[in-house]
Formats: structure tokens, C-alpha cells, sequence
């Protein structure tokens, strides 16, 4: 377990990390996610003890990091933004020195240098200098390394940059595969990726804290306006005629394309609702065709655009996560609201269905 | 720390550096053994030490340079940093490693008072008493450029730095005696020497106001003990510098005296510089 207490760091009269507090419990995945100079490496050196904090704790186990600072490393294994490889150095001899570093038990070195190259899918370069391997070797020598020993934590900074993306999947699936018995935190840019492994998300800001939940949540939370995209062979008055009944629609966008009267139109809700089934019996009753539907929701990429560019982004967090507890509180009245139209409309399917016949 | 002597022996035999720098000083002895032994017919083999402990300039900033520089620049002393042992234990692995590329042409050294020996009479205790000393000498250079490499990223700048810090050395005492030895002008080089030491402070660790408290603290002391005893500064620059200079330490030893003052002076040395390395690595996290 990782608890990092009002973390701080100022470099001259720039604070990088600024009161940053969370807690990561045993055996997840945690991605830590946020622009670029938003503090991710600057936390994460912290965490393992390669930085100072200016103020604020950091306890691996209940061990401090400056305080028991042998005992807390001992826990961590880190790659850091860029592996640290000594180039004159084979990956062998390199985890050799590693593992003797973390004093691993000689009679087991052999063994658990084998295991973590077998991992990495490193043993057919192991007798290469180090100098000479590609970037995405390097790099995996590198996530080599910080699993070594064996540690509780292992602790990865853009594990995935500069690797092929046949190299990017293998090193998920090992990423995902050590978070079965690991506590894992990686930091990325890339969302899909958090998105894919990742059972918690930490939002960083400008040094701060802005978001911390699971990637599913944040979708939902932030799933506000959502957009529905449709093509279809209608004119310009028509459509909105058609759509002027349904409540929950803020704006309609109308674009022709190609010359057999087909039309892109973009549909943006307040979200409160999903109403693509009353889209499209709109379109059934004036008997004109949709050629295609697409539901589009707020995706982590877009929770992630708002957070970052909002000035205060824990506060637009907050905000979102009250509206949410107001609806759910309110949410069994509506439900059965709901219910009454709900099934009118399937009533309504049959009828078309019908008539269509 | 085995596995940070390890690490630096197999770099400095996986490289030439360790190969060029023995190579270095046994050439140098070798020469100045063939023209003052064997050549010249002295039987005392220290002062070929002696006379060829120039070297030292050159060859020390050679394996200093690479020492802490090289691990910045390759930024693998955030891997050092991340390993769960201390900074004391990672630059004393260092160091230790690079005594013991000193000791291989120090060893190889061992033999020549020996082989001279059995050609003629040899003070094989004089002789010994100045490798040890060379020695000794090798170590708190070395420990000094160990520091200077800790300062910067890039191993020239190290290596030009220590290179300065040697020469200057090698050199102080004799220009200290330029300097007349009148309390005046002995009272001045010191206040100058003040100045370039809160210079250098403030280079090294960035604060200007503790460089400005160490220069006023000592200008100061300076002046109060000027005014009470003035007789005091008589000859004292040129003594403090003969002080401070390692070489001229171990020029003493060359003259047949086994001073112990001067080997607790080059250990105290070693300490301080080694200790100096170690909070400069940590600094670093701090910055």
C-alpha cells in the first residue's frame, strides 16, 4: 500500500507537486494520467525516493520513504522515464549488478534473472552490449530491471514509449499479468492504454489532484452532452421538423454530403436521456431512411481534455460527482417515470413494425 | 557496495581506461628508475617516486573524470538512487574501486625496490615507507576528483576541473613562496585566498549568502587576530599553503621521514572529500 501525504515540491518559486494526497492499495493497477510538466514524473521520483519531497510524507508499507528508506525501496522496483542502463553493459551482467544491488540471494540470482528475461523477452539479446540494442530492448531491460526481486510495488514511468505496437501489446499483457499479484502504478499519455489496464485513475493537474476513480465512472460522470451522429437522406427542414418534438435535444447541425440527398447530421443532447429510439421512430414516421447511427459518449479522452483544461479541475470534479449523488438519490422516482413512456414506446415499436408489414 | 566495486572494476577493465592508466604510471616510473638507478647510480628508488609523482596531474583526472559525471549524463544514477542502499554505500563503492585500480601499478611498483636490491645496497624501508606514501597521495587525489566529478554531468568539464585542482596542488607551495614573507603581505594573500574560497562555495553549492557569511566569519577572524598579534602572520602564507599542498607531504616521506601527521592528513583528506561526494549526490534529490 502506497499513502502519499500533501505532497509538495518546489523547484525555485515553481511548485511541480503541490498538496497532492492519495492512497494506493494493494494489489491494483493504478495509471497516472495528466499533461505534460503536470508532476507525474516529479510524484513518482518522489514516491521512490529519487527526489525529496519540499513537504509532505510518502509510507511504502508503513515504511517512510526517507525515514526507513532501505526498507521502503526494498518493496519498489521503478523504470524510470528513461531506463537507466549502463550501455557498456550486457542486459546479463546489467541485472546481475542489479540484483545483487537489491541483495538478491545468490543461490537464487541465476534463477530470478532468467525469470524476469524470460518475462521481458529479453534472453536472446542478453549477451549484447547494451549500447547496441534498439529502444524498445532498452526500454524492456529497463521493465526488466524494476521487476527484479520480486518487489510488491513495481512503479513504471511511460513503460510503453518507443516500443513497436506489437512490442506495446506484449508489454501490456506482462503489465497486466504482474497486476494479478502486483500493486502496479504506470504514467502515460496514452488513454486507450489507461483505459485497457488500468482499474483506478489518478488525474494529476498542475501538481494537483484532480480526479481519482475508475475509468468507467469517469465515464460516466462526464458523460454529460452526449452527441449522436446520424446519416441520413433528408432535407435540411425536414430533419428539424421531424426532431422538434423530442425535449431533450440542444442543437441540431445539418450538412449535405454527395448528391443522392444524403446528409450528416449531428444531434447533441443534454445527455439526460438516451433518445435514439425516438430519433429513429422520428425519422420512421415522415418515412425517410437513417443510413447509419452513432452513439457517441464522453470518452476518458474527453474527461481528460476537461479536467486538465479546466482552470480548477478538482473542483469541476466534485461538482460532477455531487450532480451525480443528486440524481441517484432522486433516481427511483424517475425510474418509474420513466417506465410509463418506456413501455409505450415498445407498444409504438409493434404498431410499426405493423404498419411496415 | 560489492556490487557498485564490481560494476566500476568491470567498467574500468571493460574500457582502456583502467589498462591506460597503469600503463601510464609504470611507464613513468620505469623511466625515471632507468635514469636516476640504473643510469645515474643512485641506489634510492624514492626519488624516481619522487620526480615522476608529476604524473598524478594527468593520471587521476583520467579515472576521476568518468566517476559520478558519467552516471548523470547516462541518468542511471536515478537507478542508484532507487536501490535500496545509501548514497554512503554507493560513493564509498565507487571509491574503494578506484583505489583498487590505483593499487595494481602500485603492487607492480612493489618489485622494483626488490630487483634493484639484489644489484646493490637499497634502504628497502625508505623505499616502501614513499610507495605507501605514493599511495596515500594517489588516494586523496583520487577523492578529490571523485568530488569534482560529482559537481557536473560531463566528464570533460570533471576532468578539467580535477586537472586544475591537481596542478594548482603541485604548484601551490612554490608560488606561495613568491608571496614576501612580511605579516603584511602574508595578511593580504590569506584575505585574497578567503575571497576565492567563498567564490568557489558559492559555485559549488549555489548559496549566496552562505558564501557571503563564510567570507565576512573569516575576514573577520583574520583581521582581529592581524591587529592582536601581529607577529603571528610572519611567514604564515607560505606555511599554510606548504600545509595544504598533498605533494609537498609527500616530498617528506621521499626525504626518508615516515611523518604520521601527513598520513593522518591525507586519510582526513580522503574523508572529507568522500564525505563531500556523498552530500552532493544527495543534494541533488533536494534540488
Amino acid at each position: 500500500m502506497i499513502e502519499v501525504r500533501n505532497l509538495t515540491k518546489i523547484y525555485g518559486d515553481h511548485a511541480a507537486v503541490s498538496d497532492l494526497s492519495f492512497t494506493v492499495p494493494s494489489g491494483q493497477i493504478y495509471g497516472f494520467l495528466g499533461p505534460n510538466g503536470a508532476g507525474k514524473t516529479t510524484t513518482m521520483n518522489i514516491i521512490t525516493g529519487c527526489l525529496a519531497a519540499t513537504s509532505g510524507s510518502v509510507s511504502i508499507n508503513g515504511y517512510d520513504i526517507f525515514e526507513d528508506a532501505d526498507k521502503a525501496k526494498r518493496l519498489i522496483g521503478y523504470l524510470p522515464e528513461e531506463p537507466p542502463l549502463y550501455p557498456d553493459m550486457t542486459p546479463y551482467e546489467y541485472l546481475d549488478f542489479v540484483a545483487k544491488a537489491k541483495r538478491v540471494p545468490k543461490a537464487e540470482r541465476e534463477h530470478r534473472i532468467d525469470e524476469v528475461m524470460k518475462l521481458t523477452r529479453i534472453t536472446s539479446v542478453a549477451d549484447r552490449l547494451i549500447r547496441n540494442l534498439s529502444k524498445g530492448y532498452r526500454q524492456r531491460v529497463g521493465i526488466a530491471q524494476a521487476i527484479l526481486g520480486d518487489p510488491e510495488i513495481i512503479i513504471l514511468d511511460e513503460p510503453t514509449v518507443g516500443l513497436d505496437p506489437k512490442q506495446i501489446i506484449e508489454i501490456r499483457e506482462l503489465i497486466k499479468s504482474l497486476g494479478e499479484n502486483h500493486t502496479v502504478i504506470l504514467s502515460s499519455h496514452i488513454l486507450s492504454e489507461v483505459r485497457a489496464l488500468c482499474d483506478n485513475v489518478l488525474i494529476i493537474s498542475r501538481g494537483k489532484l484532480v480526479a481519482c476513480d475508475t475509468p468507467e465512472n469517469l465515464e460516466k460522470l462526464f458523460s454529460g452532452s452526449s452527441t449522436i451522429e446520424l446519416t441520413v437522406r433528408a432535407e435540411e427542414d425536414e430533419v428539424r421538423n421531424a426532431l422538434s418534438g423530442i425535449i431533450n435535444i440542444l442543437e441540431i447541425s445539418y450538412k449535405k454530403v454527395g448528391d443522392d440527398g444524403r446528409a450528416e447530421v449531428a444531434i447533441t443532447t443534454d445527455g439526460k436521456e438516451d433518445i435514439s429510439e425516438k430519433v429513429f421512430f422520428a425519422f420512421c414516421d415522415i418515412r425517410r431512411p437513417i443510413l447509419r447511427m452513432n452513439h457517441v459518449r464522453a470518452s476518458l479522452e474527453d474527461v481528460f481534455v476537461e479536467l486538465t483544461s479546466a482552470k480548477d479541475g478538482a473542483k469541476v470534479y466534485a461538482e460532477k460527482q455531487e450532480d451525480a449523488e443528486l440524481e441517484s438519490m432522486s433516481g427511483d422516482g424517475s425510474d418509474e417515470f420513466y417506465e410509463g413512456p418506456g413501455s409505450e414506446e415498445t407498444e409504438e415499436t409493434g404498431n410499426e413494425g405493423g404498419d411496415e408489414q | 557496495m560489492r556490487a557498485i566495486i564490481g560494476r566500476e572494476l568491470r567498467s574500468y577493465y571493460n574500457s582502456a581506461i583502467g589498462y591506460v592508466f597503469a600503463a601510464f604510471i609504470l611507464l613513468f616510473v620505469g623511466i625515471y628508475t632507468m635514469a636516476i638507478n640504473l643510469k645515474g647510480y643512485v641506489s634510492n628508488f624514492e626519488f624516481s617516486l619522487g620526480q615522476m609523482s608529476f604524473v598524478y596531474i594527468l593520471a587521476i583526472p583520467i579515472i576521476t573524470m568518468r566517476m559520478i559525471a558519467e552516471e548523470k549524463r547516462q541518468k542511471t544514477d536515478q537507478l542508484l538512487y532507487s536501490l535500496p542502499m545509501g548514497m554512503t554505500r554507493v560513493v564509498l563503492g565507487k571509491y574503494f574501486a578506484a583505489l583498487i585500480v590505483l593499487a595494481v601499478p602500485v603492487a607492480i611498483i612493489c618489485f622494483y625496490p626488490l630487483i634493484l636490491s639484489s644489484y646493490g645496497k637499497v634502504n628497502l624501508l625508505s623505499a616502501y615507507g614513499s610507495i605507501f606514501a605514493f599511495f596515500l597521495l594517489g588516494a586523496s587525489l583520487i577523492s578529490v576528483g571523485m568530488f569534482l566529478s560529482s559537481v557536473t554531468e560531463s566528464q570533460v568539464v570533471a576532468a578539467v576541473l580535477s586537472f586544475i585542482a591537481m596542478l594548482i596542488n603541485f604548484f601551490i607551495s612554490q608560488l606561495a613562496n613568491l608571496v614576501s614573507a612580511s605579516s603584511m603581505s602574508s595578511f593580504i594573500a590569506m584575505a585574497v585566498l578567503v575571497v576565492v574560497l567563498s567564490i568557489i562555495i558559492r559555485l559549488l553549492v549555489k548559496s549566496g549568502i552562505f558564501a557571503v557569511i563564510f567570507g565576512l566569519v573569516c575576514e573577520i577572524g583574520l583581521i582581529v587576530m592581524f591587529i592582536s598579534s601581529r607577529s603571528s602572520f610572519e611567514g604564515l602564507f607560505p606555511t599554510v599553503m606548504k600545509g595544504i599542498s598533498m605533494f609537498d607531504r609527500f616530498y617528506s616521506f621521499i626525504n626518508g621521514v615516515f611523518d604520521i601527521t601527513s598520513v593522518v592528513y591525507f586519510v582526513m583528506v580522503s574523508l572529507v572529500f568522500v564525505f563531500l561526494t556523498i552530500q552532493s549526490l544527495e543534494k541533488r534529490r533536494w534540488n
